[in-house]
């Protein structure tokens, strides 16, 4: 199911129906008060918000983890179980359908304000609906925006599916009136870490499973553990894939539906926001008033917005041959076992090919072409080749297999210039020369760091549009500067460079483990039908035609390149020898300011603490 | 004294029995002109009624349509048989001893196939694999341990024959046996030896069929209460070779808490306890070498037994549940309390409509108002959705004190679960199914409909999820290989534990339309005990591995079990002699 198709390009997909089209032409509130029956789940236990807690009290598994924690810490039964019950009550969802009716009649009208269109596939929908009566289901967003969830909640009550319980982020709570208003929405609320709190855990656990086991509602959480500044896909987390997995591992339900969301934005709400806070400048603390502040945001134009819903995917048939379920047999269900290190692994390869399906159903905007080439050339580009290199760009990506919203009967040029006008603020068009720049009336005195650090905010936004076709040509671009470097045309020789290349990113693309050759083939298929390459049996050979698009592929994996030496170079010159993680990122920072992210920083020291180039020793 | 020359003698049971479908030649399911379901002969309650709800129950659940049948072969060609690969100097022998044999291919083909779906459907079909060369009837132990020691110096192969009524491929001859194979029929091995009225034991020639057991000693007052579904045709060698579960478990206990004592011959020579203690501790229990040996180490000759007296009274009951989570939840509370009946089942709710569709026509105007009344009383006024209810019967046996208090404890636990009492009559049925359900089969193969049943083990917190799960995968698996009509797929729980209980599945699909039903069963069955191996149930609970269910033996009994196993066998059977491969 979750095996590619060696043949990438021929992937079918949906088409896509505007939602707000309707929105527009027939009152909200209405709307937001309609009769909401939502499809059902044919195992569904109905069960109560209130009934829902007591259960979790009550189960099995958090009884026995009370007593351990109670004969640990030597507190009395009672009393960790208190503590369980408040630990419950600030996380635990109130879903209330007039909140959530409150929020359709808001949404309706901020959506409408700031996208023009939000498109849905409706056969993903239906799908959906299909998935919704005969398992239970976990939706699985990409996020990248706060609109993410609420995006999701609105559209499921659209389509008359059940509302989605969403595993939030702590930090949602400290906004005092949104943070109810979100619990009564249907999102429970996790501490941020909670490593080695046991009864934390499982008063946890136990909550997201039991609503699960009853079928109560679709669990929804982002396998990429929050919001990917970079607009690149995040390494997943396992540990809520873990325990939604669990009750089918357990026998406790015969099959989980999981089904990958890939939300795509036009223009991101965030879009400087995260720029900002990539080069250091702290992230505002979630506040009612902070939002209150942010209503600006409204009165601009976020152009379209893509929610893609993909095709449910079964864990049994994800786990069969992988996970043998009779290793469960011998323990009671209820007592908390860590996932062993086979199951580990499954999770781990379950929860990046997840993340691979969000990424191939991410639509892309012509605007993501353009900005990958402006990007390219720093010094910016004249209209005319911009929009011939734009054009034989999204051939290219075509071929490759992306998932390219171009608009159909319309001329490249109208194409480029409909992105560049909605972009502008990240642009300067003068005399038909395009290039990024600050387009915001440079203040008086502005300091030669300001400028330099206003540049690379504008970079950086750039740069996460670009981040979007990564993974289109990550795999080619991977084996273009492999191709480069092995100074070989021996296949082997090749796909060595190609598998340290991929081994060293691995920390900052989405790239399956264990997938070294099956990518390694995909990418010299793609190049070869492309006829960049002849692939023969012992040797690649690049063919004369293929030199542009070999270059092109080489500088998109350019910046990465650059990015890393520099933190290798930082490390071998620079350090002394108690560098501590928290001094790194500013200090990496200082020691070569321009286009350098944090997030790129803290991708390449991880890759280098796990390829053992460095050791992390603890004080 | 027996007869030398022996075709007729083949025993009087094969005559009476279907060559090719379970049970006696005269009892089995029609649909009559009228399209009406009957049951002929006279051996049985439901004998010569009219079930007029059968009917549209089949076609309703199978799709299965009365115009179109898929009539057995009607009878046994025998020039499909291949002639017997004879071990000539052996058989002299055998003669010489005096032993009754045959070579007959009828013989031999009604002692090549046990009561799985594909051999019974290869004999409808009229397809006759490899069947035993010779078939031989020993009338005593020394008679068998005559043969044991004729075949180690010929070096045959020898497959122990009791009733037949395997459902493991276990009298099924390997394929890969070059020698010639004999099947040695237990079958006039059937005396009561002794009964010692003081220790309550009897001492039984291991052939005897369960039915004759219990009538001769119902003669004398006594019973084994050992009650296994097949008991008409199942034997008590049988019964020990598979580690056979009776009905009323809960009273008399299985087959390893019955015997007091075996008998057996193994190519090394007798193996037998040297006294009737109702306890050792002499190192591991050798009986539990032979129990559940399937025929692989030697032919258990005779079995001391425990007795008891006849209850005096017996009394059937049912209960019905809102739903199968209340039963399994009764049940297990019944468990938790130890007073479990002699018996207790809880049907799910297809086979409780399976129960239904079998009740014969009502005689009287009087009965159907009070069916109707009962049905009103439990939809309507209790609330109970037909389409979720199920139900459970129950056998109290004992004296009519406490038969009756018992009864009444059991009843006020299921009142806690939501349980209503519903009848003697619904629990006399429930227990009548079983016995029928093997002849209702071969009325579904007349007409494109083929199932079997299994059975597992399981603890009890695991009930409910492994009867959801094995009975939804079976369905998705037929519909994933293109079986057109949704199948039956149902269960029941049939024994209880105090720490699990049995369950029982049945399942059945129509079979129109496929090429090879046979091995879509097969591959359904396959699939349905992995799931059941997933979720925690156990390989087998009572029916036994035989070959069908090899290949998941190391899993289920480690590496280092299955080695200690095969090296009991090495030391026991070198040569082996008692071939058939099963188990190990």
């Amino acid at each position: 199911i979750l095996s590619y198709p060696r043949h990438p390009v021929l992937k079918k997909r949906d088409d896509f129906e505007d939602v707000l089209e309707e929105r527009r032409r027939s009152s909200d509130l209405r709307y937001a008060l309609r009769c909401y029956t939502p499809t059902l789940y044919k195992g569904l236990v109905p069960c109560k918000v209130s009934m829902l807690k007591s259960i979790v009290l009550q189960s099995d598994h958090l009884q026995c983890v009370i007593k351990q924690v109670s004969s640990e810490s030597g507190d009395s039964t009672e009393c960790v179980a208190e503590e369980a019950s408040l630990i419950l009550d600030e996380m635990a969802h109130r879903m209330q359908l007039s909140t959530v009716r409150f929020f359709v009649f808001t949404l309706s009208k901020a959506f409408k304000r700031l996208f023009r269109s939000v498109c849905v596939n409706e056969e993903g929908i239906q799908r959906l609906q299909q998935a919704v009566q005969e398992h239970p289901v976990v939706l699985l967003p990409s996020h990248r925006s706060y609109m993410d969830f609420l995006m999701m909640s609105y559209l499921l009550y659209m389509f008359d599916l059940p509302l989605p319980v969403i595993a939030a982020g702590m930090d949602f709570m400290s906004m005092k009136f949104i943070g109810e208003m979100l619990r009564m929405s249907g999102a429970f609320f996790i501490r941020r870490s909670f490593g080695g709190d046991k009864l934390y855990w499982a008063v946890f656990s136990e909550y997201v499973k039991t609503m699960l086991r009853k079928g109560y509602a679709p669990i929804e959480f982002f396998l990429e553990g929050t919001r990917s500044r970079t607009c690149k896909s995040l390494t997943p987390k396992t540990g809520l894939l873990n325990i939604v997995m669990e009750p089918f591992f357990k026998g406790e339900l015969f099959d989980v539906s999981l089904v990958p969301v890939s939300i795509s934005y036009e223009r991101v709400l965030e879009e400087s926001l995260y720029a900002r806070e990539l080069l250091g400048v702290p992230k505002p603390k979630e506040s009612t008033s902070g939002l209150l502040k942010a209503r600006r945001v409204l009165s601009e134009d976020y152009g379209s917005m893509h929610v893609y819903f993909g095709h449910p995917v079964s864990v049994r048939s994800l786990a069969e041959g992988k996970i043998k379920r009779s290793q469960y047999n011998l323990l009671p269900r209820y007592i908390p076992q860590k996932p062993s290190v086979d199951t580990h692994e499954f999770l781990n390869d379950a929860a990046f090919r997840l993340v691979r399906i969000q990424e191939e159903n991410m639509v892309l905007k012509p605007w993501v072409l353009i900005a990958t080439l402006l990007l390219q050339n720093p010094d910016g580009m004249d209209l005319s080749s911009l929009t011939e290199q734009t054009d034989w760009l999204r051939h290219l990506a075509l071929a490759f297999g992306a998932f390219l919203d171009w608009p159909d009967h319309e001329a490249c040029s109208e194409v480029i210039s409909c992105s560049l006008a909605l972009h502008r603020r990240l642009l300067s068009v003068s005399a038909g020369h395009v290039q990024l720049s600050v387009t915001d009336a440079p203040q008086v005195e502005t300091t030669p760091e300001e400028a330099v650090f206003q540049r690379a905010v504008v970079v950086l936004s750039c740069a996460s549009y670009r981040n979007q076709i990564l993974h289109v040509f990550l795999r080619p671009a991977l084996l273009a500067v492999a191709m480069q470097s092995a100074n070989s045309s021996r296949k082997d020789d090749i796909y060595n460079c190609f598998n340290f290349l991929r081994n060293m990113f691995s920390n900052e693309f989405i790239l399956c483990p264990g997938d070294s050759v099956q990518d390694f083939e995909e990418a010299c298929y793609l190049l070869m039908k492309r006829g960049v390459l002849q692939v023969l049996e012992h040797e690649i050979v690049m063919s004369a035609s293929g030199q542009s698009t070999l270059a092109f592929l080489c500088s998109v994996l350019e910046p990465f390149l650059q990015g890393y030496q520099v933190v290798c170079r930082y490390l071998c010159e620079e350090t002394n020898e108690n560098l501590t993680e928290k001094e790194f990122i500013p200090a990496v920072r200082s020691f070569c300011f321009v286009s350098l992210s944090s997030d790129l920083q803290k991708n390449a020291l991880a890759a280098l603490l796990r390829l053992k180039a460095v050791r992390k020793v603890k004080v | 004294m027996l007869l030398q020359n022996s075709t007729c003698r083949a025993s009087e049971g094969q005559e009476i029995m279907k060559w090719n479908g379970w049970g006696y030649s005269d009892s089995r399911f029609l649909f009559n002109k009228k399209g009406q379901a009957e049951f002929t002969g006279k051996r049985y309650r439901l004998s010569g009624l009219i079930l007029p709800s059968l009917k549209d129950w089949f076609e309703g659940t199978f799709g299965a349509n009365l115009q179109h049948r898929s009539p057995a072969t009607p009878s046994l060609n025998l020039s499909a048989v291949a002639p017997p690969h004879l071990n000539q100097p052996f058989v002299e022998d055998l003669k010489a001893a005096g032993l009754s044999v045959s070579h007959d291919p009828e013989d031999r083909v009604f002692r090549a196939h046990g009561h799985c779906l594909h051999e019974v459907f290869a004999l409808r079909e009229g397809r006759i694999g490899r069947v035993p060369d010779v078939v031989v009837w020993p009338s005593c132990h020394n008679d068998v341990e005559k043969i044991v020691e004729l075949a180690c110096k010929h070096n045959v192969c020898l497959i122990p024959y009791g009733g037949g009524t395997s459902v493991s491929s276990a009298l099924e001859c390997p394929r890969e046996e070059t020698r010639s194979i004999v099947s040695l029929d237990t079958s006039q091995m059937n005396r009561i030896l002794w009964i010692d009225e003081k220790n309550l034991t009897a001492h039984v020639e291991a052939g005897i069929i369960g039915q004759d057991l219990e009538r001769q000693l119902n003669e004398r007052g006594y019973c084994t209460g050992h009650e296994p579904d097949s008991m008409e045709f199942s034997s008590l060698g049988g019964w020990v070779a598979t580690r056979a579960s009776g009905m009323k478990k809960n009273i008399y206990g299985n087959i390893e808490d019955l015997v007091v004592h075996i008998k057996m011959v193994t190519p090394r020579g007798v193996i037998e306890k040297s006294c009737l203690g109702p306890r050792m501790s002499t190192g591991p229990d050798i009986h539990h070498f032979i129990l559940g040996s399937e025929g692989t180490l030697g032919v258990v000759t005779e079995v001391t037994l425990k007795i008891r007296p006849i209850p005096e009274y017996q009394k059937y009951g049912s209960v019905v549940f809102p739903n199968f989570q209340q039963g399994v939840a009764c049940l297990r509370e019944v468990a938790r309390q130890r007073c479990a009946p002699a018996s207790i089942r809880l049907m799910d709710n297809e086979q409780f409509q399976f129960g239904h569709a079998l009740k014969p026509q009502v005689s009287s105007i009087f009965t159907s108002f009070l069916d109707g009344l009962k049905k009103f009383y439990i939809t309507k006024f209790k609330g109970f959705d037909p389409h979720h209810l199920c139900v459970a019967t129950l056998l109290f046996e004992g004296d009519r004190g406490k038969v009756l208090q018992h009864e009444k404890q059991v009843y006020d636990i299921a009142a806690k679960f939501g349980g209503l009492a519903a009848g003697e009559d619904n629990g006399q049925r429930g227990y009548m199914l079983t016995f029928v359900i093997a002849y209702l089969r071969d009325l579904g193969m007349d007409y494109y409909v083929i199932g079997e049943s299994f059975e597992t083990s399981v603890p009890w917190d695991r009930v409910l999820d492994l009867c959801r799960n094995v009975k939804e995968r079976i369905v998705r698996e037929c519909k994933e290989r293109g079986v057109q009509f949704p199948p039956l797929s149902t269960c029941r729980v049939t024994q209880t534990y105090d720490a699990g209980a049995c369950v029982y599945f049945y399942f059945a699909f129509n079979y129109r339309g496929l090429s090879d039903p046979v091995h879509i069963y097969e591959q359904v069955e396959h699939a349905a005990r992995e799931e059941i191996l997933a979720n925690g149930g156990s390989l087998s609970h009572h029916h036994g591995v035989g070959k069908l269910r090899k290949e998941w033996m190391k899993e289920s009994v480690s590496g280092v079990g299955l080695g200690m196993l095969k090296s009991v066998k090495e030391y026991v059977d070198p040569q082996n002699i008692f071939g058939n491969g099963n188990l190990l």
